[in-house]
This record gives structure tokens, sequence and C-alpha cells, in this order.
């Protein structure tokens, strides 16, 4: 057969570039290459035209003037005469602080409230249901806002706790509760405290290593050694024994009430803990989601084939349903910490200082440099975003089901 | 034959035994209890705990909700009434009732914004349920033009124009789509380019007839600005989403790249920064002469965010069609429109059901955001005039309770609607 015909071989006309698939797909990709960057080009005319009528100019040197405000909570210090650059930095670091407290707990209330939706208990599954809905369903602002009056005006005010019959006291004798935040002991590390945490730190390595060399031992020779006392005292021990031979170089120091306020210890704002109570409780209402979830996705015969080789509830739960379990709930969980890094930017409502709060927020207002500084904030969200999407990738291709 | 008599047999009985019933510790309300909240320590344990949360829960609310003052004029005439009881002062909601809802709305224009919000159903009823006749769709066109009207006022004409001008640019797209669908959408665009600046000239020379007091952008406010946030901007997204998604899974490089870059910007970023934008930023990259209101370059960039969430949604819908639906509309000889609005987006939509319900809902919370750039939603209310006020100072768990009772009814509804709407959809056996 010989019915091949053969593509028409003619001149080339205008006309195929609109109806000859060949060429078609370039002239739209030119008129939309072209619309895009005349649409640039229009926005970037108006602003230089724009600019030149205002007589300002795109400049990042505000950076390094002195900043003149003062920032309430400060993982490193920083007084009103430091720059705006170090101020951007410090609320850059509020942004972690927050978002990092936010993710650790509400994946711990996401977990505990999406296994207990699932349980077999009627009244608990409800009453998960119904926080998972109440609070899915409710704007996240909201909830920062009331959890933020609620610290502010039903918490007591440090000179409640003055006097010897005083109207509140301090939990355990060295928590404060107030409305201008909690106060509680903050460690103070000398040189010989840092090694009791090297120990520390080199006990958690040691508990990895028992557990390592206790699999292999139950593989090579299906001798059992038990795991979790051991684990305890390698992880406790050494650092006990340490901290106490070397002396306690590590002290706690106690907040105390002097003048109007309490001083020493560790204070955290109010609106640092509305902002991550709020946050960690919303969030993990969608995790609880993803987590029940997951769990539901693995089919019932997983559960069942793994019940007929013998294995027992505990070991089916780890071995068989969990792994497979996390492949589905990990990708939506890491998505849930970006939006609870995103959805950290609303400490602003709260003054809480974070990055937008600081950059986009005072230094804004008080530069002018309105294109700079959300430019500056726009791109310090999208790296983190950028950066949690690739790990995410990462993930993903790693824990892929490796099929065909 | 037989040695036996009738009397030998003592008793034969006629009828089976009806089954005795089952043990009392197996039926009925026990039974369910049993299984449900006793069964084992363990499952006792939590239900004793989970009773003890929910008494707690019920001892802080209900005393709160049951003694609560709903008229008084200030939160100290709420204090004088309780007397020291536990209660809450609620009288704050029906004292601020149209301000919470209204905002700065003048008082006797309110029936405007009520009717755009009772015709929104009657709008939306035709796309919503499938039982209402077709020919409603027509009001749905209308609605929008007919709500602007109402709701900002002046004269009809404005509207009524626009309105013209995309009626005139559909029938070009009916004339020429038969021919080829990118034709049919430069027609319509011509025609109504075309249409608007004609009828525009003319509108001006015409005065005003037919016209409402007119209402400045920043008097409208409260949970009425939150809705008009919502709706606008779902509905604009949802087509730009569309067409981010085709073109994201497109085969043309520079339009996909296009794409991609402009969603993974946008979902890169907080709500907060774009909003910001609107605020400060967006002026900058107008002409000098567009003077927009803060409302309109708030609903751009709230539409503009929603529409890349709403793509990345939409693309894996398009991913999950199994690629033989792809292969079928090619082998049926359809050409590329053809077959996206033929066969593909109407399945694609439907997969993506769930997930735009779900962007739905968040947007409708995130609109509560733009209090942060100084608009007066109904947050903005709360958080400004009321709670600043000296009559209303520290009485933010009923106004935000009233707030949250609000949002929860509106996205529990439509979050219930859309699992309707999985089901009914739902043509695969399971």
């Amino acid at each position: 057969m010989t019915a091949m015909t053969e593509a028409p071989r003619g001149s080339f006309r205008l006309g195929m570039l609109v109806n000859d698939t060949r060429y078609r797909s370039y002239t739209f990709q030119l008129i939309a290459l072209v619309a895009v960057a005349g649409l640039f080009a229009w926005l970037i005319s108006n602003a230089v035209a724009n600019l030149a009528d205002l007589g300002q100019d795109i400049s990042y040197e505000f950076l390094g003037q002195p900043a003149g405000y003062d920032i309430n909570q400060q993982p490193i210090p920083f007084d009103s005469q430091d720059t705006h650059l170090r101020a951007a930095v410090v609320g850059v670091m509020n942004t972690l602080i927050v978002a990092v407290l936010g993710c650790v707990t509400a994946t711990v209330i996401g977990v505990l409230a999406g296994v207990l939706r699932l349980s077999n208990n009627w009244i608990v599954s409800k009453l998960m249901a119904v926080y998972v809905e109440a609070f899915r369903n409710v704007p996240v602002l909201i909830w920062i806002l009331i959890i933020f009056s609620v610290m502010a005006n039903a918490l007591p005010q440090p000179s409640a706790f003055r006097g010897d019959d005083p109207a509140s006291s301090m939990l355990l004798g060295s928590f404060a509760f107030t409305n201008r935040g909690v106060y509680a002991p903050y460690p103070v590390m000398t040189p010989l405290g840092w090694v009791v945490v090297a120990i520390f730190l080199a006990s958690i390595a040691g508990v990895f290593w028992w557990r390592a060399r206790a699999r292999k031992a139950l593989y090579d020779s299906g001798r059992v050694v038990p795991v979790l006392w051991p684990s305890l005292a390698i992880l406790f021990l050494p650092t006990l024994i340490a901290f106490f031979a070397l002396g306690r170089p590590i002290a706690l120091d106690y907040p105390e009430l002097r003048g109007f306020n309490f001083q020493g210890g560790l204070n955290v704002r109010g609106s640092l803990i509305a902002l991550w109570i709020a946050l960690a409780i919303y969030t993990g209402a969608f995790i609880a989601e993803n987590v029940r979830a997951g769990i539901q996705a693995v089919s019932r015969g997983q559960t069942e084939a793994a019940a007929s080789l013998g294995l027992r509830p505990g070991r089916i739960m780890n071995l068989v349903i969990l792994p497979q379990a996390l492949r589905i709930i990990i990708p939506p969980l890491i998505s849930q910490y970006l939006n609870l890094t995103k959805n950290s930017s609303l400490a602003i409502a709260v003054g809480y200082m974070d990055v937008t709060g600081t950059l986009g927020g005072i230094t804004l207002n008080q530069t002018g440099r309105a294109i700079e500084c959300v430019l500056l904030l726009m791109l310090f969200y999208l790296i983190i975003s950028l950066t949690i999407s690739a790990v995410m990738n990462v993930y993903n291709n790693a824990v892929r089901l490796k099929e065909r | 034959m037989s040695d036996t008599h009738a009397q030998s047999v003592g008793f034969v009985r006629r009828s089976e035994i009806p089954p005795a019933p089952p043990p009392a510790m197996e039926t009925g309300a026990v039974r369910w209890m049993r299984d449900n909240l006793f069964k084992g320590w363990a499952n006792t344990l939590l239900t004793v705990l989970a009773l003890v949360a929910i008494y707690f829960i019920l001892r802080a609310i209900l005393p709160w909700l049951l003694n609560g003052i709903w008229d008084a004029t200030s939160i100290r005439d709420c204090r004088d009434i309780l007397e020291g009881a536990t209660g809450g002062c609620f009288a704050v909601i029906s004292e601020r009732w149209n301000q919470l809802l209204f905002g700065r709305y003048p008082q006797d224009q309110y029936w405007r914004p009520v009717l755009a919000f009772a015709l929104v159903f009657v709008a939306a009823a035709p796309v919503l349920f499938p039982s209402v006749p077709r020919r409603m769709l027509w009001f749905t066109g209308v609605f929008p033009f007919l709500a602007y009207w109402l709701i900002w006022g002046g004269s009809i004409l404005a509207p009524l124009a626009v309105l013209a001008a995309l009626v005139g640019g559909y029938f070009a797209y009916r004339a020429v789509v038969d021919r080829s669908f990118v034709l049919g959408l430069v027609a319509g665009a011509v025609a109504a380019v075309l249409i608007a600046v004609l009828l525009g000239a003319a509108v001006r020379d015409l005065g005003s007839p037919l016209s409402l007091a007119p209402v400045a952008s920043r008097e409208i406010g409260g949970f009425m600005l939150n809705f008009i946030l919502g709706v606008t901007c779902v509905s604009l997204s949802l087509p730009l989403g569309i067409v981010l998604a085709l073109g994201r899974q497109s085969s043309l490089p520079i339009i996909k790249y296009i794409c991609v870059a402009f969603i993974e910007f946008i979902r890169g970023v907080p709500l907060i920064t774009l909003l910001f934008v609107a605020n400060v930023v967006l002026a900058y990259f107008l002409p000098p002469q567009a003077n927009f209101d803060l409302i309109i370059r708030v609903i751009i960039m709230i539409t503009l965010f929603a529409a890349a969430y709403i793509a990345e949604v939409i693309r894996g819908g398009l991913a999950a069609l199994p690629t033989g639906q792809y292969e079928a509309a090619d082998s049926l000889g359809l050409d590329y429109w053809q077959a996206t609005r033929l066969i593909i987006m109407p399945q694609a939509l439907k997969i993506s059901i769930p997930g735009i319900v779900n962007v739905a809902i968040g947007l409708f919370k995130d609109t509560t955001l733009v209090s942060v750039i100084s608009m007066f939603d109904l947050v903005g209310m709360i958080r400004g005039p009321i709670l600043a006020s000296q009559d209303w100072n520290g009485v933010y768990w009923e106004l935000f309770g009233f707030a949250a009772l609000l949002f929860f009814v509106v996205c529990y509804a439509i979050s219930q609607y859309s699992q309707h709407l999985e089901r009914r959809l739902a043509t695969d056996h399971r």
C-alpha cells in the first residue's frame, strides 16, 4: 500500500500562519508573548511616569537608615537606632518563630483530632466533627482577634500579682499569665551548660543507634532486643549525670514582679500567643481532615491481610496502615504548613511585629517606599513557598509508588 | 396401623413459638451505648473525658447565652442590669445591627442592598439547581448589572450600555463561532468594544433617567461588603482560573510558562501582600488619570488571587481525566477548542467541584482581610467604630461570636451544597 500521502509541499503563504497546525502554535505564542510584554511595558511606563510626577525614584537606601521605632518582641537585640534592614530581619525571625511554633502545635492537634474523629466512640468522634466544622468555616482572622481580646481583657494585670494576698498567683511559682503576655522561666547558659546540651544531643543520636541495632538483631538472628527502656535510659541518664556532675551549669531565670511589671525570665507577648494558638487550632482542623482522609484511603483489605498474617493491632497500624497513609497525608500536610506561614502575616492585625508588621507596616508608612517594601515582602514569602514546594517535590518523588 | 391414640399425645403445638426477645443488654439503646460509648476501659475513659469537656464548655456558655441582655444602650447599662451575674451583652448586636450589616450605607436606602441580596438567590437558582427552568438564566446574566445599579446607584444607563455591549459581543461570537472558536472570540470582543464606545457617547447626551441616589464606595461596609467581594470575586475568578489551567496544561511552551509563573507567584505570597498592592502600589502602575476606587482595586487583586488557586484545582481535574478521553476527542476529528469545550472541560469541572468549593469558601473567609487595609467590612466595623466607641468598648465575645456565626452559616451551607452536588453528579458506578 502506498496510500501514505506526502504532506503538501507548497510555497509558504501568509494564511498558513493561522490555518496550518505546523505554524499556528508559533503564531499564538508570539501573540501571547507580545501581549504580555506589552502589558508589562505599559505598567512600567505608567510607574515611571507616576514616579517622575511625584519626584520619587526606586531605591533601597532606606534600608540602611535608622528605623526609629521599637519592636516589642525581639529575638535579637534591636533598638530604635538600628536600621530598617535589621528591623526587617527581626520581623523575618518573628515570622519564622510563630510559623514553627504554629506548625508543630497544629500537627499535634490535627493528628489527635483526625485520629479521634475516626474513633469508635460516638461522642468523641462527634465532638471532633464539631471542632473541625466550627474552625474550618470561620475566618482565621476572627479567631485571632477573639483570642487576642481574651488575652488582653480577661487575664489579670501584673499588679494583681502584688501583695501578701494577691488576686492572682503564678502557676507553679514560675509562670505568670498577665494581660501583657506570659512570663516564664528562661534558661541561663554557662559554657559548661553547653556541654550538657551537647551530651543531650549525643544521647538523641544514641537512641537512634540503639534502635538501629535492635532492628538489625531482629532481622539477623530473630532475637528481640528491648527498645523502650534502654532508649529512655540513653536519653536521660547521661544528661542528668552530667548536669549534676558539672555542678548544675544551667540555671533558670525566674520572672519577678518589680515595679509595675515583671522583670527577668522570658516574656511572650499576648499577640504572639494569640496568633500562635489561633493559627494552630485553625490549621489543626484542616490537618485533622487530611489525616482522616489519609487513614480512610488505605483500603480495608490491607488491614484484613495484615491481620490474616497474624500481626497484632498495634503492629498493623505501625507497619501496614501508617506507612501507606503517610504517603497520602504528607503532601497536603506540607501545604497546610505553607498556608499557616502565609496566614501568619495576619500578625499585623494584633500588632505582633512579624515581617509584614515591620517591613510592610511601619517601615512602609515611615519611608513611603511602597513599591520597594511590598516587593521585598513578596520576595521573602516567595522564597519560603518555593523552598517548601521544592522539598515537597523531592519527597513526593521519593515516596511515589514504584510501579512498572 | 398405629397404637397411639389421639389422647396419648398430650400436647401438639400448632404454631411456631415467637422468638424470645434478645437479652436487654444486647438490644436498643443499651447495646448501642455498650458498642459506641463503653467498649473497653479506654473507650469508657474517652467517653468520660468527652462528657467532662462538654460539661465545662456548656457551663461556660449556657449562662452567658441564656442570661444575655438584648436591650441596653451601652456596656455599663448591661453591667447594671446583670448586677455581677454572668451574661452576654447582646444588646450591642441589636443596637448596631445596621452598622454590622450595611456599614455606613445611607439608612433610607437600605432597601437597595436588601433587594439585591434577595435577587442573588433568584439569579443563582438556575445555576445551582437543575429543577429551576433554564429560561431563568437570562436573569442571571442581567443580575450583575442590576446589582451594581442597585448598590452603587447613579444612572441605569451606564450598566445598561455595558450589558448591551456584552450582548452584542455574544451575538457576534455566536455568528462566527461555527467557523472557528478563536475567530468567534475575537469577533465578540471587537463587537463589544465597538458597541460600548458608541453607546458610551450616546449615554452622555441622554442625561440620567431612572437614577438612584449614588452611594460612594467607602460607605459600603459591614457584612454586605464581605458578601459583595465574595460573590464578585468567585464569579470572576472561575473563568480566569479555567483559562489559566488550560494555559498551564498547554503544549505551547511560552504560554505554559507565562501561566506557570503567574500561578506560582500568586500562590507563593499571602493575600495580605496583594491587598497592600491594591492599597498602596497599584496606583503607581495605572495611568495617572485612571482613578479606580479602592474596592475595585481590591476586587481585581482578590480575583487574581482566587483565579490562581482555582486554576490549580482545575489542573488537577484535567490531569485526573483518563488519556482515553483526549484521544477519543481527537479520533472524532474535533479540534482543540471543540474537544475542550465539549468533552474535556465538562468532565474536568465535575471532578474539580469539591476543590472549587473549597477555594470559594476560603475566599469568602479571606474577604475579612480587607479590614487590615482599613476597609470597613464586618470585622473592620467591629474593630473600628464599634469596639472603639465609648458605649461598647469590651463586648468582644458577643461581637466576634456574631461575626463567626454569620460566616459559619454561609460557609457551612456552601459546603453542604457542594456535597449534594457531588452526589448528584456522581455518574460513575460505585
